[in-house]
């Protein structure tokens, strides 16, 4: 990171739930963004905020209990604090949990970072009878320290000015040399015992003599470490310095001799002086102490962990989860259908660019219904990610997982797995995207890894519809019981797939024993929930929206080009071009409007006609009359054939028998057109890279009873699974409109696939493998960001393809031995 | 010494080792979970993870990493 010489770097750090987020959240409000630390996938979150003085830059590192190098986390959080040197660190520690949260504060200072602590959640403290005499506290410590109530914003000048405070000290010590504290005197230093002390005096004596290392690391904070037998510390000093291999061998015989002689590890002696430390001056700093009364969580979670009731709590809260996001009359799915109308609009705007041809098909198909696909899922984004924010700050979510562990742990994944998987689609629409992105707070790697390889298996939304369609055509009336059917099989796959593949490719990935702490319930602020859900739909707006614009670019172009020989283009001109012969021709020499319609009149009409039509629909007879009173000004011959020989004049309504059968040929004209440019469509669509490709596999896809026309649907699916429905659509086709109702596209379907002999047993296979057909784009871009890996996101590719062909092909082909289907 | 999945809800026991590699260890000692500490069982798991309150704070912990936290019962 670049530092501008006015902005000051300010790092927050702090174990989990202490309130990081919240402290971070009321100092920098709205101005912040995400960004990920370079090479892995956890979150950085950076803020800002003006003082007078200058511009403040919060880093929030993550949540860690410690500064060992036993979790991802925990080596990033010290690597930052080691090479950004950050101006001042802030430490967010909770005060119902203070001793623990010391254990921290500690290392902190051991590193001899600038350091304020934040006492957040003094509130919640005084309710359990911890009052904290926190000008004691800070004088034990020899830091600053600012009691705060977070999410009541209370604390949040006085945090401002000591980080001001504490960095103006730092410069000014500096800048004089003197030493002279701001608030207090020097930070505490932990005494570890007559056996260790004179061993770290010696260690911090040799690590001065290393420029290389004192540069970068506190003598004492390196000596401490190395004695702990830190792998991460023995590093440090093994590269940064020559005289390195000397440091580690004299830790070596140290921490040999001092095993031999007190039958001890180092490491546990230092981890009991600072539970120590920290318990004497939790003592030292409470002015009253209430041990062993059951606060408001233990009363809750006697209730919410109950073998019996929690269970059924659960289950009514992923009741009320799907109903509130996929529920028609309200929740997400109903703010995406109020969206709807507006997203209809922007296309219809769309359409209004001066563009013919190819250019305004690849604008309109390509470009436009790409950011519409997007756009159309943000609101129900909008209501799960809400939803999420709310089940996490209350600190349920560690319950699901509780609860969800006994389950999910036979199966090779993690209690925390299950909210994943919700959000994917076990029992409806769900979406692998969200999905995915939602499994970075499972701790452990390797079921963290096992969830996100088996998501996709799960039922996406857009999946749905193409279930509804094939259940409409063959199982008229179990199209419930076909959907129930398709959730368990689906859902019995995702578990086996990742119990086999923790057997099998993660066997050697790293493990994590399960360890949750379970957070104090907190009631949730609108604020907190707002900016959680904000940073995560911008995620999913920035990383994948630009990618599938240019995916659908991709997939029009390969069911668009080469296109139709010339030749062909002739003909269907031509056949055009007769059948508007055929048309003057059977208008009748007398008829008066013949004239009207000959050369361009025709395509006037045709434009007259449409934005008649389409300008009449949903209107109140008032308004029905205004229109008919501007069309009628607009084009009065038109207006007659357009209303079929009716009309009004002075008064009197009218009847013209020419203009009447004008209407009815005309019609009939525009029918035979209009299967024209279907036949055009459809034979574009056939000899397209894409409908090659789709007939090409037809040997290979014929075992698992898909012709070629699905073939492209699939292909074309690849970028949205939406595309599955309206590829079909497009092929099938026979209205003029570019987009097709579901009803008129089962019929149709139904009529084709009759001729070629498809049957229930057809659509079975079908539906199959597209439950288990790779994910689409979005998600696969979501695997690379979130696994970090090539690897894993070409695994996630594949092994769907075959596992599904050959889950198609088993149950196309037994059920063909058994006698189903033709 | 039994392992904490030998005792039952509302005990209080004190951890008297820790089994598992050093990393983990050190990772639990963070955690508040140290030779020596205090621990009340909450909620006794099996199958499933067992609730422990460890000085001011609830964990869950997995039935397979309590088999390795060995304790004597107050």
């Amino acid at each position: 990171m670049t530092k501008k010489t006015n902005e000051i770097l300010v790092a927050v750090a702090g174990q989990p739930n202490s309130g990081k987020s919240t402290i971070f959240n009321c100092l920098t409000g709205a101005r912040q963004h995400v960004a990920n630390y370079p090479g892995i996938t956890v979150e950085k979150k950076i803020g800002t905020y003006s003082a007078k003085e200058g511009k403040i830059v919060l880093v929030d590192l993550p949540g860690t209990y410690s500064l060992t190098s036993y979790t991802q986390e925990e080596r990033i959080a010290r690597d930052f604090l080691l090479l950004e040197k950050p101006e001042v660190v802030i430490d967010v520690i909770d005060a119902s949990n203070l001793e623990r949260n010391l254990y921290l504060a500690f290392q902190l200072i051991e590193m001899n970072v600038p350091l304020v602590i934040c006492l957040n959640m003094t509130d919640v403290a005084k309710r359990r009878g911890f009052d904290i005499n926190t000008d004691k506290l800070s004088q034990q410590l020899g830091v600053p320290v600012v009691p705060t109530i977070g999410n009541k914003g209370k604390g949040k000048k006085e945090l401002k000015e000591t980080i001001w405070a504490t960095h103006k000290h730092k410069i000014d010590s500096i800048k004089t040399d003197s030493v002279k504290a701001a608030s207090t005197d020097m930070p505490i230093r932990i005494n570890y015992g007559e056996a260790l002390e004179p061993i770290l005096a010696t260690l911090e004596q040799k690590i001065s003599e290393a420029p290389r290392l004192t540069e970068h690391y506190s003598p004492r904070w390196l000596a401490v470490k190395l004695m702990e037998n830190d792998s991460e510390a023995r590093r440090l000093v093994r590269q940064q310095s020559e005289k390195g291999k000397n440091i580690l061998d004299f830790v070596a015989v140290e921490r040999d001799k001092f095993i031999s002689t007190h039958k001890e590890a180092p490491e546990k002696i230092i981890a009991y002086k600072r539970y120590q430390t920290a318990e004497g001056i939790v003592e030292n700093c409470l002015s009253q102490k209430a041990k062993g009364h059951k606060t408001w969580t233990d009363r809750i979670d006697q209730l919410v962990c109950h073998r019996a009731a929690g269970p059924i709590i659960l289950a009514t809260v992923f009741y009320l989860f799907y109903k509130i996001t996929m529920s028609p009359d309200y929740g997400g799915q109903k703010l995406a259908s109020l969206a709807w109308p507006y997203l209809a609009k922007f296309r219809d705007l769309m359409a209004f660019i001066p563009l013919s041809g190819l250019p305004r098909s690849l604008f309109l198909n390509g470009i436009v219904d790409g950011v519409l696909a997007i756009a159309n899922y943000i609101p129900i984004f909008f209501v799960l990610f809400i939803l999420i924010a709310i089940l996490e700050d209350t600190g349920y979510m560690t319950r699901i997982a509780f609860h969800m562990d006994r389950v999910l742990r036979a199966f090779g994944l993690h209690g925390q797995s299950t909210l994943p998987m919700m959000l994917s689609g076990v029992v409806v629409g769900g979406c692998a995207v969200v999905g995915t992105m939602s499994t970075r707070g499972i701790k452990d790697p390797k079921a963290r890894l096992a969830t996100i390889l088996i998501l996709p298996l799960l039922n996406c939304m857009a999946k749905i519809p193409f279930y509804i369609l094939m259940a409409s055509i063959f199982f008229k009336k179990y199209q419930a019981e076909v959907l129930g059917f398709m959730s368990v099989v689906t859902l019995v796959l995702a578990l086996v797939v990742a119990k086999i593949f923790t057997l099998t490719i993660l066997k050697k990935e790293e493990e994590v024993p399960f360890i949750l702490e379970m957070p104090a319930y907190h009631l949730p602020t609108v604020r907190g929930v707002l900016i959680r859900t904000y940073e995560r739909l911008m995620v999913f707006i920035k990383k994948v929206g630009t990618i599938v614009v240019a995916v659908a670019v991709i997939v029009w172009c390969g069911i668009t080009f080469p296109g139709i020989s010339k030749e062909r283009v002739v003909h269907y001109n031509n056949e055009t071009n007769k059948a508007a012969q055929s048309f003057m021709a059977k208008l009748g020499e007398n008829n008066p409007y013949k004239k009207l319609l000959a050369g361009q009149g025709l395509n006037e009409f045709e434009e007259y006609w449409m934005s008649y039509k389409k300008g009449r629909m949903g209107l109140d007879e008032e308004a029905q009359q205004a229109l008919n009173q501007k069309f009628a000004k607009k084009n009065a011959e038109f207006f007659k054939i357009a209303n079929k020989g009716k009309y009004i004049e002075d008064g009197k309504s009218k009847k013209d028998k020419y203009a009447k059968k004008t209407y009815t040929t005309y019609k009939k004209f525009y029918k035979s057109v209009e299967r024209l440019q279907v036949a055009q469509r459809k034979e574009t669509v056939r000899v397209s890279y894409a409908g090659r490709l789709g007939q090409s596999l037809v040997p290979l896809t014929k075992w698992a009873g898909m012709d070629w026309k699905i073939n492209v649907a699939m292909i074309s699916s690849f970028a949205a699974k939406e595309n599955l429905v309206a590829t079909l659509g497009s092929i099938y086709s026979m209205e003029k409109t570019e987009v097709v109702t579901k009803e008129s596209l089962a019929v149709t379907m139904k009529r084709e696939t009759a001729h070629t002999g498809w049957t229930p047993l057809h659509a079975i296979a079908i539906m199959l493998f597209v439950a288990i057909f790779p994910p689409c784009l979005m998600t696969l871009i979501m695997v690379r960001i979130e696994t970090g890996r090539n690897l894993w996101t070409l695994f996630v590719t594949i092994y769907p393809i075959i596992l599904g062909f050959l889950v198609a092909v088993a149950v196309f082909q037994g059920g063909r031995i058994l006698g189903f289907g033709g | 010494m039994i392992p904490l999945t030998a005792v039952s809800s509302g005990k209080i026991v004190k951890i008297v080792s820790l089994m598992g590699g050093r990393g983990i260890h050190r990772h639990l000692i963070g955690m508040g979970l140290d030779i020596g500490s205090e621990i009340e069982v909450i909620h006794q798991g099996e199958p499933g993870p067992f609730i422990v309150r460890v000085k001011e704070t609830r964990l869950a912990i997995g039935a397979g990493m309590a088999q390795k936290i060995m304790v004597d019962i107050k």
